[in-house]
């Protein structure tokens, strides 16, 4: 027989969903494609990130706010139950400026963002002054900072790991190297139907299929308006700490390299690197930590973020097929904590469930 | 400004053979290496070797020189300290030579980089005073620096032949332990061809063993549990032979299981690799003159698939001469088939060796223990724990625990992450596949990354 | 553990960890160092365990060592007078929130 969940897709999105109703006492099985997949899991870039989130829609920065609150106790219970760090900073990040115009046009907006929020919204400007007391590894090539107290990283290697072991642990029925190809209502729930022919059931179903939502999203009357947008990433090799906290585009993680990101290019389903991309983005983290220069590219790669027309989450149940939740975001680090904690008492129907309107597909009704 | 007809990635016998043999026909050619030296490992060195070395080397490597020799008074362009970085599939390449980026436009791409050697994960090989057989010939070809004290286990020709290099320069090794069985001798039987060649080859192999057994170098057969002992350096091997427990004390260790193709850059190229069963590794899909998936590129020499010099040089006049002619430059109309016909016999001692020579299970699937990413530090245990947890391809096992993430990007460590993967998610090999390569194909730094431009 | 041969060509003093060091000139350096006995070239990063060449064709990168501020692999380069060599540094230290 079927699981009360079936959630389509294994990446970050879909783990920390389960894991939330695993902890309901759902039961779940977890469909999961090959090692080829497109996996924006795989490229991201472990922030626990507040800044810049919602800044023309402050439900969003509300959201991620929320999110980022719970990432605490949230990475603690993983690291008890499965012995594995999940090396979790939240003390603050950065938002580097390269010049003076980008620096000033992004602290009007996060005034105007905190006027909207009833002036609930730290942030502070660093000027390079300022800065150097806290990097002491910054050059003198950039205009400084904007420095956010909620912001932070994680290890999302070892996050991902953790969810891995403890979904299977909680009992998550785990089926890999298919694609669902088809999802239809059933008597009792939902029919998937997998590339090799076989059949499914369950009484509920969650997209969390990422790219794959786009084809499989209308099956259950969702819109699904979700777009590929290509992110371009490199690691350095491992040195001695260069930087104390994560910025959006520079981060050392916990195990010593550097990560440097990221481009936002629409180029379809193309995954592939290219050097031009990559000497920006060298440019742009040699400016800031002229120290770089001298350091090894051990890799670089490039994922697909899975971006609505509005750039926010999309959370909605199906209006033709209830029972069927899509979930999708190109942030799937940050809210990890929400949608472990919160996405499962909304699709359970829990009076206690957080307020996702704003996330619904009716925003893109014109 | 940097346009080429062709360019040849990799100076070895391949590389070399396919430059000139372009160069010739009138072609522009740029000849990148890493190394220092033209030659190639087989041949390293070659150009500066002192005559002492060159006769404890042998002939199977001072008959490299009259190859090599004939590449200076070419009009190959030759670069070498060069590392290849970036390769685009239109045939736009990125390198640097003392941290200089330069950019290179080939209407064709000849790719020549040779094999690795395959990993041998046994318990402690990551110990210092442990490393490749290979590695203990390039200190000798290169530096005339000799291992005392050591042992040579595994399985392979270049066993035998490094055992008499080390024999003729006074430090004979302390013992062979071979992996290979009375068994697997007969095995390969079936497959000898019945050429002159191949007792030529037989003869030359029996003379080896002859010199190694002259030397009293004591030989140990059918060898299992292979173990580097030690805690800062390698003491001791311990392996089992017949029954019977064995320590042997040593200074180095030198472990051979045969040599793969290196397929880092026809893997960022995204080309259609295949498993290939009798060596155990990926080989690059190729046409019979070398060319891959991507009509740019070729793929010559033990890159493609494990051949050996002498099938390496032919490949190079080969498929030399048909990207030359297809490019208009005057080649002889028959000389692409009649190097054919002759690569068909050098080739035909292969399936022998590699039957021969097979590496045991346990090289390929190695314990529980054994530290298979050396970078990361990632044991047998942990892929197949990872395995238990939902993961079925190299690329997750990144995500599932770093392993191929590392400075050597998963050059030591991919095959056997292929092979425990295929074996616990019961999986062939082809199926599970292998890690996706990005560039950087090695690692250079970000002022490098940073110097490639679109106006380069 | 390891011998050179006969030395063909020029004397030369190189340092490792500050260690003079005899080389020959244009030798490789990870050749000159394992003759000078060294045997310890880097350590881990993750085990912290001493590692030394393996491959010595440029494939594995145990023999890194630092040069010019720079990780380079010691089989790659040459050995020049007076070439200082070091150690990487330790990255402990960054993981210790």
């Amino acid at each position: 027989m079927g699981s009360d969940y079936a959630i389509v897709g294994g990446g970050i999105v879909g783990l920390s969903v389960a894991y939330g109703l695993l902890n309901l006492g759902e039961t779940v099985t977890i469909f999961d494609e090959g090692d080829l997949a497109f996996r924006a899991s795989r490229g991201n870039f472990g922030l626990v990130w507040v800044q810049g989130k919602g800044m023309k829609q402050p439900a969003y920065a509300k959201w991620s706010r929320n999110s980022a609150a719970l990432w605490k106790g949230y990475a603690q219970e993983l690291e008890e139950a499965t012995g594995q760090t999940l090396s979790l900073q939240q003390d603050g990040g950065y938002g580097y400026h390269l010049t003076e115009e980008s620096l000033e046009q992004e602290i009007k907006d996060y005034t105007w963002l905190k006027e909207q929020l009833g002036g609930d919204y730290p942030f502070e400007v660093l000027r390079l002054n300022e800065l150097k007391k806290e990097e002491p590894n910054v050059g003198t090539n950039f205009a400084g900072a904007v420095y956010h107290p909620e912001d932070g990283h994680v290890n999302s290697l070892q996050l991902f790991r953790a969810l891995a072991k403890e979904v299977r642990r909680k009992g998550a029925k785990l089926v890999t190297s298919v694609t669902i190809q088809k999802v239809e209502t059933a008597a009792s729930g939902f029919r998937l139907t997998d590339d090799s022919g076989k059949v499914y059931e369950s009484e509920k179903l969650v997209l969390s299929a990422g790219l794959g939502s786009m084809k499989l999203g209308p099956l259950l009357g969702f819109k699904a308006p979700i777009r590929p947008q290509r992110g371009q990433v490199m690691i350095t090799e491992k040195i001695p700490k260069l930087m104390n906290r994560p910025s959006d585009t520079l981060r050392q993680v916990n195990e010593g390299g550097v990560q440097i990101g990221a481009s936002a290019e629409e180029v379809d389903l193309d995954d592939r690197e290219t050097p031009a991309t990559l000497a920006k983005l060298a440019r742009e983290a040699i400016q800031i930590f002229p120290d770089l220069a001298h350091v090894k590219t051990v890799r670089s790669w490039s994922a697909l973020r899975i971006m609505s027309p509005d750039g926010l989450p999309i959370y909605q149940e199906s209006l033709t097929c209830p029972g069927a939740f899509l979930v999708t975001c190109h942030s799937g680090i940050t809210l990890s904590a929400a949608h472990a904690r919160l996405l499962p008492l909304w699709m359970e129907g829990s009076h206690t469930a957080p307020e996702l309107d704003p996330f619904g597909e009716d925003r893109f009704n014109v | 400004m940097n346009n080429y007809d062709i360019i040849v990635v990799g100076a070895g016998p391949a590389g070399v053979s396919a430059a000139l043999e372009m160069s010739q026909a009138g072609a522009k050619v740029l000849l990148l290496d890493e190394q220092s030296s033209p030659g190639g490992q087989i041949y390293r060195s070659i150009t500066k070797t002192s005559p002492e070395l060159l006769s404890a080397l042998g002939p199977s490597y001072s008959e490299g020189a009259s190859l090599v020799n004939k590449l200076a008074p070419s009009k190959v362009h030759y670069q070498p300290c060069a590392t290849v970085w970036q390769f685009g599939d239109d045939g736009i390449l990125l390198y640097s030579v003392d941290g200089q980026v330069t950019q290179a436009t080939g209407k064709h791409v000849i790719l020549a980089t040779g094999a690795l050697e395959r990993p041998v994960p046994i318990p402690g090989w990551t110990l210092p005073g442990v490393m490749t057989a290979g590695a203990a010939q390039i200190l000798l070809k290169s530096s005339g620096v000799v291992p005392e004290q050591a042992v040579l286990a595994g399985s392979g020709p270049l066993l035998y032949l490094l055992a008499t290099q080390l024999i003729r320069a006074g430090s004979p090794p302390k013992a062979l332990v071979e992996t290979q069985t009375t068994s697997d001798f007969i095995a390969a039987l079936r497959f000898l061809p019945r050429t002159f060649a191949a007792w030529k080859m037989m003869a030359k192999g029996l003379d080896l063993m002859r010199e190694i057994k002259k030397a009293g170098v004591p030989r140990y057969k059918s060898a299992r549990d292979l173990t580097a002992i030690g805690t800062t350096q390698v003491k001791a091997l311990t392996f089992e032979a017949k029954g019977i427990k064995h320590k042997l004390d040593c200074d180095s260790l030198l472990l051979h299981q045969g040599v793969v193709p290196n397929t880092q850059i026809s893997r960022s190229l995204r080309l259609e690799h295949r498993w290939n069963k009798r060596q155990a590794c990926f080989h690059p899909f190729t046409n019979g003159v070398g060319l891959t998936t991507n009509d740019t590129y070729s793929i010559i020499g033990d890159g493609r698939a494990i051949g050996g010099a002498h099938v390496a040089v032919l490949e190079g006049q080969n498929t030399g001469a048909f990207v030359a002619a297809s490019f208009g430059f005057q080649v002889d109309p028959d000389r692409v088939f009649k190097l054919l016909k002759i690569l068909e016999k050098e080739r035909a001692i292969r399936p022998f060796l590699d039957r021969l020579y097979q590496p045991p299970k346990e090289i390929l699937t190695p314990k529980d223990e054994t530290v298979v990413c050396r970078c990361e530090e990632v044991s047998a245990v942990d892929i197949r724990d990872y395995a238990k947890i939902g993961c079925l391809g190299p690329n997750q096992t990144k995500a599932f625990g770093r392993s191929g993430m590392g400075p050597c990007q998963g050059r030591c460590c991919g095959l056997t992450v292929t092979e425990i993967l295929a074996s616990e998610n019961k999986l062939s090999q082809q199926e599970v596949g292998s890690y996706r390569i990005r560039s950087p194909i090695k690692p250079v730094t970000l002022g490098e990354i940073a110097q490639a431009d679109d106006d380069n | 553990m390891f011998r050179r041969l006969k030395p063909q060509g020029q004397k030369i003093q190189i340092f490792f960890d500050d260690q003079e060091i005899e080389a020959i000139e244009g030798e490789n350096l990870a050749a000159a160092l394992l003759a000078a006995d060294v045997t310890h070239f880097r350590s881990n990063p993750v085990s912290k365990q001493p590692r030394a060449p393996y491959c010595m064709m440029g494939a594995c990168f145990e023999c890194l060592v630092e040069i010019d501020g720079q990780s380079k692999q010691a089989c790659m380069i040459e050995a020049t007078v007076g070439l200082k060599v070091g150690t990487l540094k330790d990255i402990s230290g960054v993981d210790d929130e």
